[in-house]
């Protein structure tokens, strides 16, 4: 289904120090990992970290230095699309997180910073309970002031990256219903991921795509009690919450006989691909890790789903200079980029522009933005001089995180773009909506600018 | 196989006090963040590509300009501490081997490319700067930098020019030597040096020719002026099948006895594909015991031509089929195939080694043969990736280092094949280097009075000798023993009482 060439064996069976000798010390994943390109050392290099990982291993010795060297990666997987060898840097890296977590005491600051985030982020509730205080925020005019004192940037950057990349809030659409019914004759019963902060800050993302499954053949389950899939806890090492999550996610669509489950959040798709390796590392038994791998074999990104299910609705013009930016738990996770693509070739009147270093991450990498609010800006700069260098009009991406990030940097640079998901723009042609939604013009759903 | 820590506790070496009393001075020239001493930092570096020798760097020093090349360099000389210059660490040679009382000069962060000139045809740029990147900006000028190691996308510049790096397109384009027109340089006394420069060609001793495949002894490349090549107008990739070698390379002889010169020759064994099938998926014909890559660049209507000959000639040769590749992506995934082999030789064997040697093109048939027998009698498995064109051979070594006595019995085939080359009137590397790996097979090749010259040569620039000692020439102290165990035992290695990063 992937372009990706088969994987060696199945991660979970094989032990870390395995894994670990796969690395043949060629170096070939060093230029598109996002911290060798700004800091040019070899411990902030795949390579380098696989080093320090084995040294972790087989000294069982976990240093400071070598903490930070793993707290600055951001699992963005670039490595694992470059590595010729079939390293399996995204199982290392989880089981490296997994022990930091565990054995590590971080100072209190960072602790402090790290409780807050996990104590929000799996929460849809907890995340729509914040959206309104932010928009009373941004309403009252202190959004903008704050930006431009740089006040926040002095105070902490970690709060500062946190208020830039807040997407705005409009009215939110009514919620989704259970089931929403195929448009036509049914070629497909599928589910649908709602997602925590999708469903929580980008409702519209999670509606268009069930539109767009809906136009094209689909019975759409949205389960009323799923939560957070576990993603962003799997890959910041808190396995346990992570174990957990999973669990009552696969519980959740166990029992609703779907063919397959669509995700269209890269994130949330690239960790539920993954469920049994997690339950493997959280300790789980067979009997889970089975269930998981059944789960999970139902998975598929959005727009991998609609190239194998192949296009039914009629695709109306969208005559606008798009550029698509891969996020990287969708291209490097999941190996999926010539999916988005055929989709959006094939809208009539849109023209595709690719942007230059595509493989290199945009530093938004789930709450590594949070953290490492520096490195994350920097990175975002640079993706967003290269967005800018294209000339398009719109920025599309599989990750509403990617987006937000890149389009406030070009924000910041003077040159704004406007930011959508595929599948909103997918819903803009399918409909006949035409571009002005998608840029922010004339109301209706779609795009936010910036 | 390659990434191990594991080491004894005497290896754990922490910076000599000799060179730790030149860190505070390291530190002002390359600033806080540009020197590292921390134990586990410093062990990232402790190998190149060539991950079975091994040592820790004393100090690893991170200069971004030329000044604090020089400054770092003079330290060093003023002290007579060795040091190491190293690039992005894809040598296969063991020629970036830290030393343990040494500074590791690395040019991972002089990455920028100072000018392309496109009226010239060339390029100036710091020594840290990937191969690829260079390409890459000069494409929309029309041009490309020829010389293309499997590695491009990740070796430096620096690296290419100590090692005069080949590649696939070397058979037509020539190697690093024949694109380098001037290098700025710093001599292991800490003089800035000029060689060459942006027009082709100097009179007098040919110095750029001296330093390049120099591998570090000579000095540090601080800023590299590389020949830019005008891109064909049209260019072709054949990938065309074989069920023997044998028919493989009779198909390479004669295209080149036709008159054809191709930009690339290179031929893959059953081995070596399932290697490359496995990493990158690139398509290529399943059930050939040989494929090879043919390409063909110039004027559209010359190219077409050659590539209904080479066809016929494969055809001739006993080829049941060949594909023709002239759109960029298809090539792209083609070369992807070839350039990943020997990395994803990972995905089939537990561990590997990468053999560089060159014979005669009329000798490769015969050389293919003795090295089957050399594995047939062995039982190790040998995988075959070369650039055909040329007779540079690269023999991958297969074993499983968890078998005991495994390493040794596959170092023994590496070895009897480089003495099969010299047997052949070939030599003991095409293009990865000397480095430590071969420095004591030296011999082999030259005589007494040949070597010593060498020598004296290399004392001319570096008389203290410590510009990457121990590398390129043999030594006593190198060719008595292994390198491992020497780090561990040197008496300059400070005892408990030594300051600790
Ligand atoms: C998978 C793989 C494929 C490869 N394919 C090829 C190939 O097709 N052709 C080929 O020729 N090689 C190939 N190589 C070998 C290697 O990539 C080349 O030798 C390359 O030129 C090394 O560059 P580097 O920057 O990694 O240098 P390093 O490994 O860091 O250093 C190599 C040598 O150069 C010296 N050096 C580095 N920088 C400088 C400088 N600025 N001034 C002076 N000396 C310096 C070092 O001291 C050392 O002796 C391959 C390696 C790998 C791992
Ligand atoms: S996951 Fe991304 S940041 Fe981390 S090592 Fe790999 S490429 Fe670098
Ligand atoms: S590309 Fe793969 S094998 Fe090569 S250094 Fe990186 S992780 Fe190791």
């Amino acid at each position: 289904m992937t372009d990706r060439p088969t994987d060696p064996e199945p991660g979970p069976e094989r032990p870390f120090g395995d894994l670990l000798d796969d690395c043949v010390h060629c170096g070939f994943c060093l230029p598109t990992c996002p911290t060798n390109v700004l800091w040019g050392q070899e411990m902030d290099s795949p390579r380098g970290r696989i080093h320090l990982m084995a040294q972790m291993h087989e000294e069982d010795v976990l240093t400071e230095t070598a903490v930070g060297h793993f707290d600055n990666c951001l699992g963005c997987l670039a490595c694992v699309s470059s590595c010729p060898s079939g390293v399996a840097y995204d199982a290392l890296i989880e089981h490296t997180r997994h022990r930091v977590e565990t054995e590590h005491r971080r100072p209190l600051g960072e602790r402090a910073l790290r409780a807050t985030v996990f104590s929000l982020f799996p929460y849809r509730s907890r995340l729509r309970a914040l959206r309104g205080p932010l928009r009373a925020y941004q309403a009252s005019g202190a959004s903008s002031l704050v930006r431009r004192s740089g006040l926040l940037e002095r105070i902490s950057p970690a709060l500062a990256a946190m208020e830039r990349v807040a997407p705005r809030l409009s009215a939110p659409p009514p919620p989704l219903p259970e089931l929403v019914p195929a448009v036509g004759e049914r070629r497909a019963r599928v589910g649908l991921l709602v997602g925590c902060v999708q469903g929580a800050f980008f409702p519209e993302v999670n509606t268009a795509t069930a539109r767009v499954l809906a136009l094209e053949g689909c019975e759409v389950v949205v389960p009323r009690s799923q939560g957070c899939c576990g993603a962003l806890s799997g890959h910041s090492g808190r396995i346990a919450e992570a174990a957990d999550l999973a669990k009552r996610m696969i519980e959740v669509f166990e029992t609703r006989r779907v063919e397959r489950i669509v995700v269209n959040s890269a994130g949330c798709g690239s960790g539920m691909k993954h469920f049994d390796r997690t339950l493997a590392e959280a300790g789980a038994g067979r009997a889970w890790t089975n269930r998981a791998r059944a789960l999970s074999a139902k998975v598929v990104d959005l727009t991998e789903y609609l190239v194998d299910l192949g296009p039914r609705a009629a695709r109306h013009p969208v005559p606008l200079r798009v550029a698509y930016h891969d996020a990287c738990h969708l291209s490097h996770g999941q190996g999926v980029t010539r999916q988005p693509r055929e989709l959006l070739r094939r809208i009539p009147g849109l023209e595709l522009a690719e942007l230059p270093d595509r493989e290199v991450c945009c530093g938004s990498a789930g709450v590594y933005n949070l953290f490492r609010p520096e490195a994350a800006e920097e990175l975002g700069e640079s993706k967003a001089r290269g967005a800018a260098s294209t000339g398009a009009r719109l920025l599309v991406s599989g990750n509403p995180g990617c987006s937000l990030q890149i389009a406030s940097a070009m924000e910041r640079a003077g040159s704004p773009v406007a930011v959508t998901h595929t599948a909103q723009l997918l819903d803009a042609s399918l409909r006949g909506l035409g571009p002005d939604p998608l840029l922010g013009r004339g109301g209706g759903s779609g795009a936010r600018r910036l | 196989m390659a990434t191990t820590a594991r080491r004894t506790p005497d290896d754990l070496v922490r910076t000599p006090a000799a060179l730790a009393a030149l860190v505070p001075r390291l530190r002002r020239i390359c600033g806080e963040d540009g020197v590292l001493t921390d134990l586990s930092q410093r062990r990232t570096y402790e190998s190149d590509g060539l991950t079975r020798h091994r040592s820790t760097p004393g100090v690893v020093a991170m200069p971004t300009t030329t000044a604090q090349v020089r400054d770092v360099i003079s330290l060093c000389a003023e002290h007579g501490v060795p040091y190491v210059p190293r690039g992005a660490g894809t040598g296969l040679s063991a020629g970036a081997l830290p030393h343990a009382e040494g500074v590791l000069l690395v040019t991972s962060r002089m990455r920028r490319i100072l000018e392309i000139d496109p009226e010239n045809e060339c390029a100036v740029v710091e020594p840290g700067v990937a191969n690829l990147d260079i390409t890459r900006a000069a494409e929309p000028y029309g041009y490309h930098y020829a010389p293309d190691p499997s590695s491009q996308q990740v070796c430096s510049v620096g690296g290419n020019v100590a090692e005069n790096s080949g590649g696939a397109h070397c058979l037509k384009y020539g190697f690093t030597a024949g694109h380098v027109r001037g290098l700025e340089i710093v001599t292991p006394s800490g003089e800035v040096v000029e060689l060459g420069g942006k027009a082709p060609g100097a009179h007098g001793y040919d110095l750029l020719g001296a330093f390049v495949g120099s591998e570090g002894t000579l000095g540090v490349a601080t800023r590299v002026t590389v020949s830019l090549t005008r891109s064909p107008q049209r260019t072709v990739t054949l990938l065309s099948a074989f069920t023997s070698l044998d028919a493989g390379g009779e198909a390479v002889g004669a295209i080149i006895a036709a008159g054809v010169l191709p930009s690339a020759v290179e031929m893959m064994d059953a081995l070596a594909v399932e290697a490359a099938e496995a990493a990158v998926a690139c398509d290529y014909p399943a059930g050939a015991e040989a494929v090879l890559v043919v390409e063909l660049d110039g004027p559209a209507a010359e190219v077409d031509a050659q590539v209904r000959r080479v066809t016929e000639l494969c055809a001739a040769s006993g080829s049941f089929g060949t594909r023709t590749a002239s759109g960029a992506e298809e090539r792209a995934l083609i070369w992807k195939g070839r350039k990943s082999a020997f990395a994803a030789v990972g995905r089939i064997s537990p561990a590997y080694i990468v053999q560089d040697g060159v014979v005669p093109r009329t000798a490769l048939a015969e050389m293919l043969g003795r090295i089957a027998s050399l594995s047939a009698e062995s039982g190790i498995r040998v995988a075959n990736v070369f650039h055909a064109g040329d007779g540079n051979l690269h023999p991958l070594v297969l074993f499983d280092d968890a078998e005991p006595g495994a390493a040794e019995r596959a170092e023994e085939v590496s070895g009897a094949i480089l003495d099969l080359c010299i047997e052949h009137g070939g030599s003991i590397t095409g293009e990865h280097g000397v480095g430590v790996d071969k420095a004591c097979k030296m011999p082999r090749m030259y005589d007494d009075t040949s070597l010593e010259t060498f020598d004296l040569f290399r004392r001319a620039f570096d008389p203290e000798g410590i510009a990457n000692p121990d590398k390129l020439l043999p030594t006593p102290r190198l060719c008595g023993e292994r390198p491992e165990v020497r780090t561990g035992v040197h008496p300059l290695v400070a005892s408990g009482d030594a300051e600790q990063f």
